[in-house]
């Protein structure tokens, strides 16, 4: 009875602090017309609400038509890319309260064809993820009961690790200037998936991803402009990883 | 042509670049006044002194290399496409080409004396 009560007075405590934010939401449907409205939503948030709990509480309170992809809820899968206030984050990994905002504008991914209010499709990402061969391309690469692991140093580890925390969200995609006016680049996400895999010591096909790699909408199309570096949620390094790849194209690497 | 060669080819002309026309800027404040040396005459002498109009050449060149490759790689980033891209490619190489026989054209005939 105690423990509830404290329970209770936290609560009470907790309720106080709440704030209001004006949470404007871009709404479209290409399949109806191509026009971009912006709904504004008065919604109360805590120094921990997150931009993805207000954007839910709006779906369960306000409007139920609003279209938002999610998942983990814990910046692991990826799924909740978008546009706030003006900078691609993951809505699930951004608080209000450090936006330091009274209105908060989210918006779909740039770079990406929408699907309905905040949901892109990412079908592009995924192929040119895959074209880089996302995997250990090496002729033994299964393990027999006779071989050993693939055993690597920490200092080769380093090499690549970074790259291999790429959640695939597309925040770098969305961020890059060139995927802006180029339809056909690769995109730093691609790239640094390409460089994840030609830095690790285990991996045999770096000859196959550098050719992959050294087309005329390849790697040479980056401007190093480094907003990838800067949006992404996990750390990664997109433009360094670009910069040590064009390294092995120009010969520094090897 | 793989990406990576042309891209070797635009990094290197644009570091010769830099130096010829260093040299070339020198060459004109050193040896005599840089508005005497925009005089007809002098301007002349210098095609006809023949490592001189070397260089030149090898300036033009160099900068219609650089340029025109770079004027391809902003015009396949502005607009994507087969029939485009191909267009814009051998667009690019045949005015590179033009632009260099004509240039070569003038400096030729200058350093042979018929102006």
């Amino acid at each position: 009875m105690a423990d509830t009560q404290i329970a209770e007075d936290q609560s009470s405590a907790e309720t106080s602090t709440s704030k209001i934010v004006t949470l404007r939401i871009a709404k479209s449907n290409p399949e109806k017309d191509s026009v971009t409205k912006f709904e504004s939503f008065q919604v109360s948030y805590e120094r921990w609400t997150t931009v993805l709990d207000a954007i839910l509480d709006v779906k369960k309170h306000l409007d139920h038509s609003v279209a938002v992809r999610y998942s983990c809820r814990q910046a692991t899968c990826g799924s909740c890319g978008m546009k706030i206030n003006g900078r691609p984050r993951l809505a699930c990994f951004t608080k209000i309260s450090e936006l330091d905002s009274d209105v908060v504008t989210v918006e779909p991914m740039s770079n990406y064809p929408i699907v309905r209010d905040l949901v892109v499709d990412l079908e592009k990402m995924f192929d040119t993820h895959k074209e880089m061969k996302p995997f250990m391309v090496r002729e033994d690469t299964e393990i027999t009961p006779n071989s050993r692991e693939l055993l690597q140093t920490p200092e080769q580890v380093e090499e690549y690790i970074q790259f291999a925390n790429c959640i695939k969200c597309g925040l770098c995609n969305s961020a890059c200037p060139t995927m802006a006016t180029d339809s056909s680049f690769l995109g730093p996400q691609a790239l640094a998936q390409a460089y994840r895999y030609v830095a690790d010591s285990r991996d045999k096909g770096k000859n196959e991803r550098l050719k992959i790699i050294d087309d005329s909408h390849g790697i040479w199309r980056c401007h190093f402009a480094g907003s990838c570096s800067q949006v992404c949620p996990k750390g990664v390094d997109p433009a360094m990883g670009i910069q040590m790849l064009r390294g092995y194209l120009l010969g520094f690497r090897k | 042509m793989r990406e990576s060669i042309i891209m070797k080819i635009h990094y290197g002309t644009a570091l010769g670049a830099v130096v010829l026309v260093a040299v070339h800027i020198l060459y004109r404040i050193t040896m005599m006044s840089f508005g005497d040396s925009l005089e007809y005459e002098n301007v002349v002498a210098n095609y006809k002194f023949i490592p001189y109009a070397i260089m030149l050449e090898l300036i033009l060149v160099l900068l219609s290399v650089h340029g025109f490759n770079g004027l391809r790689v902003i015009l396949l980033e502005l607009k994507q496409g087969k029939s485009y891209e191909k267009a814009v490619n051998y667009g690019c190489l045949a005015s590179m080409a033009i632009l260099i026989a004509y240039g070569s054209r003038t400096i030729l005939m200058t350093s042979m004396g018929m102006t």
